[in-house]
């Protein structure tokens, strides 16, 4: 158990090409972090130069206020599961899990006790002797997570740990996953691209676009309150519909012809980009929307249209009510759900 | 998954076949049974009397010491090529799968050795290590006052013909050990790294174990090709001297029928080294079966 700090940490391939733009973070003991964003975005390096496994460019990383740049990620403490589970093929499901043990020169009834206790935790004792070729995808993850939490390192690292599994097993994985990091209280830093597993799993999050930490906070901050376009679009799911206006010369911003203004402060001219959750639309009011298709997903409708100014929106609707393509439908606003960007920056301005 | 088309057709499938059947029987089948033929009879040295003589050409070579004497080098001299060209190829290959730079090229320049054909391979080290004009003899003489003279000495002939024969396999036990290598992912070693494991324990522990079904493949290969493949090299190199120190089996077989004009004992000789192959790729084969996949 451990805290990290990463102090502008930058990583570039030799060239001018900058991956990592310098990072910053505090990452508190115990707490789980999720790196989210797009693939490409540098988040599986940042993870990598926390593990030891990609060497730092710029800037430090310290790992229980040690700073371990130049640390072997032998000597970090640290236990990993990767996204193919990188189980040693030619060993036992118990070799697999003492094989760090066993270096360490650990006593062979240590060793059996850990392992046998972590085996109870994630429920693979009766696998113990079996070979990894054997197990299925869940059981593989499981080993991996044996693997790591046997170690009890001071951090676990998970890089897309549930990618390869199918989408019934990955929400019970998820949940496994979390309730046994709040069991063993260990700091993780949790990699992922999909944001349902970073909304659901994080205790505060790094949306990462570029190289760059668009934004770091609890979930419920980046969803309220994305710092920038990208976040925005990011998380949430359906996402945000963006909007791109002006504001108008009494300070008002026209949305759907000038069916709806909001009152800003911004200076009048000033390119604006407002964003609204499908979720956070409903049935009534002054937006016109010409239904183009309905996608029914039981417990909710989405709906697919376009404003009468030609601007594409999707709304969210309870599944009850089912408009059919075609129609046309108002729709509102919640009160204060108007996200306003800066069009150029992408910086957020504040919400209407 | 399977796909499989019958046919309802019974004469299109044994015509489709056909081909390679005639090949196997005209080129493979046929010679052999000849051979074994051949090790049943007895002629004399003219080639005008040949008698059918059952199994006495084998029984004469399993009472020859001579044949057990150069059995006795053959073992030496594979296990010698097996072991030295796996354990040579497969550091070359360690030493290959860590360059990043120029790594394409480096490869191709280690391949070169095996598209040396064998007798060249055996003119080429004749030359180097010649008791009066090579260079390598010329160096060992004079800076480190080795004598080296495997046209006298017929240990060091043998010395010279494994290290012609190793030079001339390595390319290919390399690329195999190359493949092997790389198809080893990488986040097993990484995996291996942050549980603990330094470069030689990664090594030893990890990567080795994963190339064992490579290297037992390789094994048999390079065994098959001390047998036969090396002909070439002790032809140019020794012809099987000094006092016949390097002759090996298969050279054997040459020098008894072809300078002895044996032609029964030497076919005989030729069915107990074709017994050896097929004993050889039996294994590999039951052995690959049960083990490649770990």
């Amino acid at each position: 158990m451990a805290t990290v700090s990463m102090r502008g940490v930058r990583k570039s391939y030799g060239g001018a090409l900058e991956v990592i733009q310098g990072i910053d973070m505090e990452i508190a003991d115990g707490e789980f972090i999720v790196i989210v964003g797009p693939s490409g975005c540098g988040k599986s390096t940042l993870l990598r130069m926390v593990a030891g496994l990609e060497k730092i460019t710029g800037g430090e990383i310290a790992i229980d206020s040690r700073v371990v740049n130049n640390l072997e990620p032998k000597d970090r403490d640290i236990a990993m599961v990767f996204q193919n589970y990188a189980l040693y093929p030619h060993m036992s499901v118990y070799e697999n899990m003492s094989y760090g043990l066993r270096i360490r020169g650990m006593s062979k009834t240590e060793i059996d006790e850990r392992v046998k206790r972590a085996a109870g935790i994630l429920e693979i004792g009766q696998y113990l002797d079996r070979k990894p070729r054997q197990l299925s995808g869940g059981q593989r993850q499981r080993v991996a997570m044996g693997r790591a939490i046997v170690r009890e390192p001071k951090a676990f690292l998970f890089d897309e740990p549930l990618s390869n599994l199918d989408a019934k097993l990955r929400v019970q994985m998820r949940v496994e996953i979390k309730k046994l990091q709040r069991q063993l209280g260990v700091t993780s830093i949790y990699v992922t691209h999909d944001q349902v597993e970073a909304m659901t799993m994080a205790d505060r999050l790094i949306v990462m676009n570029k190289g760059v930490a668009e934004q770091i906070g609890t979930p419920i901050e980046v969803y309220a309150a994305p710092s920038t376009l990208f976040v925005a679009g990011f998380i949430g799911s359906p996402a945000m519909n963006f909007l791109e206006t002006r504001v108008s010369s009494d300070g008002r911003l026209a949305i759907d012809g000038a069916a709806l203004s909001p009152k800003t402060g911004l200076d009048p001219g000033r390119a604006v980009t407002v964003g609204i959750r499908p979720e956070h639309l409903a049935t009534g009011g002054g937006l016109d929307v010409q239904v183009e298709l309905v996608e029914l997903l039981g417990a909710d409708t989405l709906v697919h249209g376009r404003l009468s100014d030609g601007k594409s929106l999707v709304v969210r609707l309870p599944g009850n009510q089912v408009p059919t393509a075609g129609d046309r439908l108002p729709v509102q606003a919640y009160d204060g759900a108007w996200h306003l960007f800066d069009t150029e920056t992408g910086k957020r301005l504040g919400t209407a | 998954m399977e796909k499989r088309v019958t046919f309802d057709e019974k004469t299109l499938p044994y015509l489709l076949v056909l081909p390679q059947i005639v090949i196997t029987l005209v080129f493979f089948f046929w010679p052999s049974a000849q051979m074994i033929w051949q090790s049943m009879l007895l002629e004399d040295a003219f080639g005008g009397n040949t008698r059918f003589v059952w199994f006495e050409n084998f029984a004469h070579l399993f009472q020859d010491p001579a044949y057990y004497r150069s059995a006795a080098i053959t073992a030496v001299f594979s296990g010698a090529v097996a072991v030295l060209g796996l354990a040579l190829s497969l550091l070359l290959a360690v030493m290959a799968d860590r360059v990043i730079k120029g790594a394409t090229a480096y490869k191709a320049f280690l391949v070169w050795p095996y598209a040396v054909a064998p007798a060249v391979v055996g003119v080429l080290w004749g030359f180097l290590f010649n008791p009066s004009v090579g260079i390598v003899a010329w160096a060992l003489r004079n800076l480190f006052g080795y004598e080296f003279n495997y046209v006298l000495n017929g240990g060091q002939a043998l010395v010279l013909v494994v290290f012609a024969a190793v030079w001339s396999q390595i390319s290919y036990n390399f690329l195999f050990f190359l493949a092997g290598l790389q198809s080893i992912p990488r986040s097993l070693i990484e995996a291996a790294a942050i549980d603990g494991a330094g470069p030689g324990r990664r090594f030893w522990t990890i990567i080795f174990p994963l190339l064992s079904p490579t290297g037992f493949f390789l094994l048999v290969v390079n065994v098959i090709y001390a047998f036969f493949g090396t002909f070439g090299v002790v032809d140019a190199l020794t012809k099987g001297g000094p006092a016949k120190a390097t002759e090996i089996l298969v050279f054997k077989v040459y020098n008894d029928g072809f300078r002895g004009q044996d032609l029964g004992g030497s076919a005989a000789q030729s069915a107990i080294l074709m017994a050896i192959v097929i004993l050889l790729t039996v294994v590999q084969f039951r052995f690959i079966e049960r083990k490649v996949h770990y």
